[in-house]
């Protein structure tokens, strides 16, 4: 059984597609990531298969249930960390949490042994008491995570978990969300940080303008745009043996020399910049520099899409502002 | 799934309560309006007599169970509107996503706002004993209780209605202008309707507020227009008709 079933999905407010035809699975206790610019239809991806919008056409399944007939059953499976915050400022971290876990009907003993348990998976204990509103971005977001947690859902959604934090606590979230998998849940989580999706994600579904146009692991993705770059400036400019030695390498697949520079196409560059060195080494040829580039997702988005997700975004926040002038939707 | 939830009706009731005694200047706030009015009106008319009160009946006394009323009004269409204020902090989708009948979260919503309306009509009704105003035993003021449960509930009913329909808290300014002052003025509460055109008072005929202030006037000062039970009937009527109207315009809404 899937963790997430979608099927030719749709969703369209007053006349614009935000989500156009989409299909995907996830598996079992995966993380997959949907990734793509502001506007792609992430969001209201997530809404539809938390059951807080009806999707127009098509079919979606979560944790086994139909997110149109089995709403309640839907709702009791997922936990879900919403773009914007979603805390009540007026209550503090485990007053949230409490009233959190009487919604979805947890014993007391039971919910007094999950917030602690939370609380110290996010390490927010010695804050529980304070009240929200004394909390920075950060300890916000954790508590979220923790509240969505709590519950014990089969999948958990993450939408931009970490839109917003600094570099340090960003890279503080993105562990937390490893150590959930030992909670033994199903993630899917949004963003538009090719590193997050890189970094966190099993498989990385690519959404634009409402659309899928790729789903990989991210390592395949990358792969499938013909593997890493080395660079290497040579002192003697005209060693043709090298070339030829290095061309007979299979894992070598092109060579480009220009300006100087001799440039390899190599599968799994990491492995191979040693055999490089020795090749060159043991024929005397001297490098004065290397550079690897390996490519990243934003590679393959630009790849995908013609457009890098920057570029995207700035076009699609220019649409959103002729949307908003004439009235639509948000 | 059963439909009322008992213990997530607590716990939304239980957060009501722990944000209202939390938010002491909106508490303050919202009594400072009925008690200026009380203090300015009901001192400064203090011996008028108006065509409809009796004439040994004081302004005082006739103007308080109207700023209960008043009260009630602005409080329960606050708490009812206050689904805009979860959905702009995003704590609606937190209650929408969970696996709780949109009955209960109605339900809790009512009992909530219930409680505190009635906490500050009846904070008003001690504070203008001070003022002056005379009551006569504890049951007149029991009753007037009802009155303030069954107003409350009505009008948290309303506001969960045209919350349902409104975006964000843009319009609530123009809530408060055209819907809840003319509703206030056309209850009754600052005078007597039954002076009114005949068209006006068919209007004020269709408010409940009307028959809350009335139906209050009638158990604590024994001055009424309708009889006393004619205006429970008709404002639990009211409760029954905007409660399930607030209830289905919210389980329509989209909270995203």
């Amino acid at each position: 059984m899937f963790a997430i079933k979608v099927e030719d999905l749709t969703k369209t407010f007053n006349g614009t597609t935000a989500v156009d035809h989409i299909s995907f699975n996830v598996n079992n206790g995966e993380l997959f990531g949907l990734l793509g610019p502001n506007g792609a239809g992430k969001t209201t991806t997530i809404n539809i298969l938390s059951t807080l919008l009806k999707p127009t056409s098509g079919y979606a399944e979560v944790a086994g249930f139909n997110v149109l007939k089995d709403r309640d059953a839907v709702r009791n499976s997922i936990g879900v960390v919403f773009q914007d915050t979603a805390l009540d400022n007026r209550l503090t971290g485990r007053e949230n949490l409490e009233f959190h876990s009487v919604m979805y009907g947890m014993s007391k003993e039971e919910r007094n042994e999950r917030i602690r348990e939370v609380m110290e998976l996010v390490e927010l204990s010695d804050k529980a008491d304070v009240l929200v509103e004394k909390y920075s971005g950060g300890m916000k977001r954790r508590l979220e995570i923790a509240r969505g947690l709590i519950h014990k859902p089969k999948v958990l959604f993450l939408d931009e978990p970490s839109l917003g934090l600094d570099a340090q606590t960003r890279r503080a979230i993105w562990e937390y969300i490893r150590k959930l998998n030992k909670e033994e849940v199903s993630i899917i989580l949004t963003t538009h940080y090719m590193e997050e999706a890189d970094y966190l994600c099993e498989r990385v579904a690519i959404v634009d303008h409402g659309k899928i146009v790729a789903l990989d692991t991210p390592q395949n993705l990358k792969d499938s745009l013909g593997g890493d770059v080395v660079s290497l400036e040579l002192q003697e400019q005209n060693d043709d043996g090298f070339e030829a030695e290095l061309k007979g390498f299979e894992w070598i697949e092109g060579i480009d020399r220009h300006d100087g520079m001799l440039d390899l196409k190599v599968k799994n560059a990491d492995k191979h910049i040693p055999e490089i060195f020795l090749t060159a080494e043991r024929r005397g040829v001297a490098i004065n520099s290397i550079h690897l580039r390996k490519p990243s997702l934003e590679d393959v988005f630009l790849r995908y899409t013609g457009k890098t997700i920057r570029e995207q975004e700035a076009g699609q926040a220019d649409r959103h502002r002729g949307r908003a002038i004439r009235g639509g939707h948000r | 799934m059963k439909m009322i939830n008992t213990k997530a009706i607590y716990i939304l009731w239980l957060r009501e309560m722990k944000t209202f005694i939390r938010a002491k200047s909106r508490v303050v706030g919202t009594l400072v309006m009925p008690l200026l009015f009380l203090g300015f009106l009901g001192i400064g008319f203090t011996g008028l007599s108006l065509p409809g009160i009796p004439k040994d009946i004081n302004y005082l006394q006739y103007l308080v169970p109207g700023m209960i009323g008043m009260t009630m009004i602005f409080t329960s269409m606050f708490t009812g509107m206050s689904v805009l204020w979860d959905r702009q902090f995003g704590f609606l989708k937190e209650i929408m996503v969970t696996p709780v009948s949109r009955v209960s979260i109605v339900i809790g919503r009512i009992t909530g706002g219930t409680t505190t309306s009635v906490i500050q009509g009846v904070a008003i009704l001690f504070i203008s004993l001070l003022l002056g105003f005379k009551i006569f035993g504890v049951l007149p003021v029991l009753l007037s209780v009802v009155f303030m449960i069954l107003t409350s509930v009505a009008f948290i009913g309303f506001g969960l209605a045209i919350a349902s329909k409104m975006k964000d808290m843009q319009g609530f300014g123009l809530i408060m202008n055209f819907v809840m002052f003319p509703l206030l003025f056309l209850s009754g509460a600052l005078f007597p309707i039954d002076n009114l055109p005949l068209a006006v008072k068919a209007i004020a005929y269709l408010n409940p507020l009307t028959y809350g202030v009335d139906g209050m006037r009638g158990v604590l000062i024994g001055v009424s227009s309708l009889p006393v039970v004619l205006s429970l009937a008709i404002l639990t009527g009211f409760c029954a008709l905007m409660v399930f109207l607030g209830a289905y315009l919210f389980e329509k809404s989209e909270s995203v």
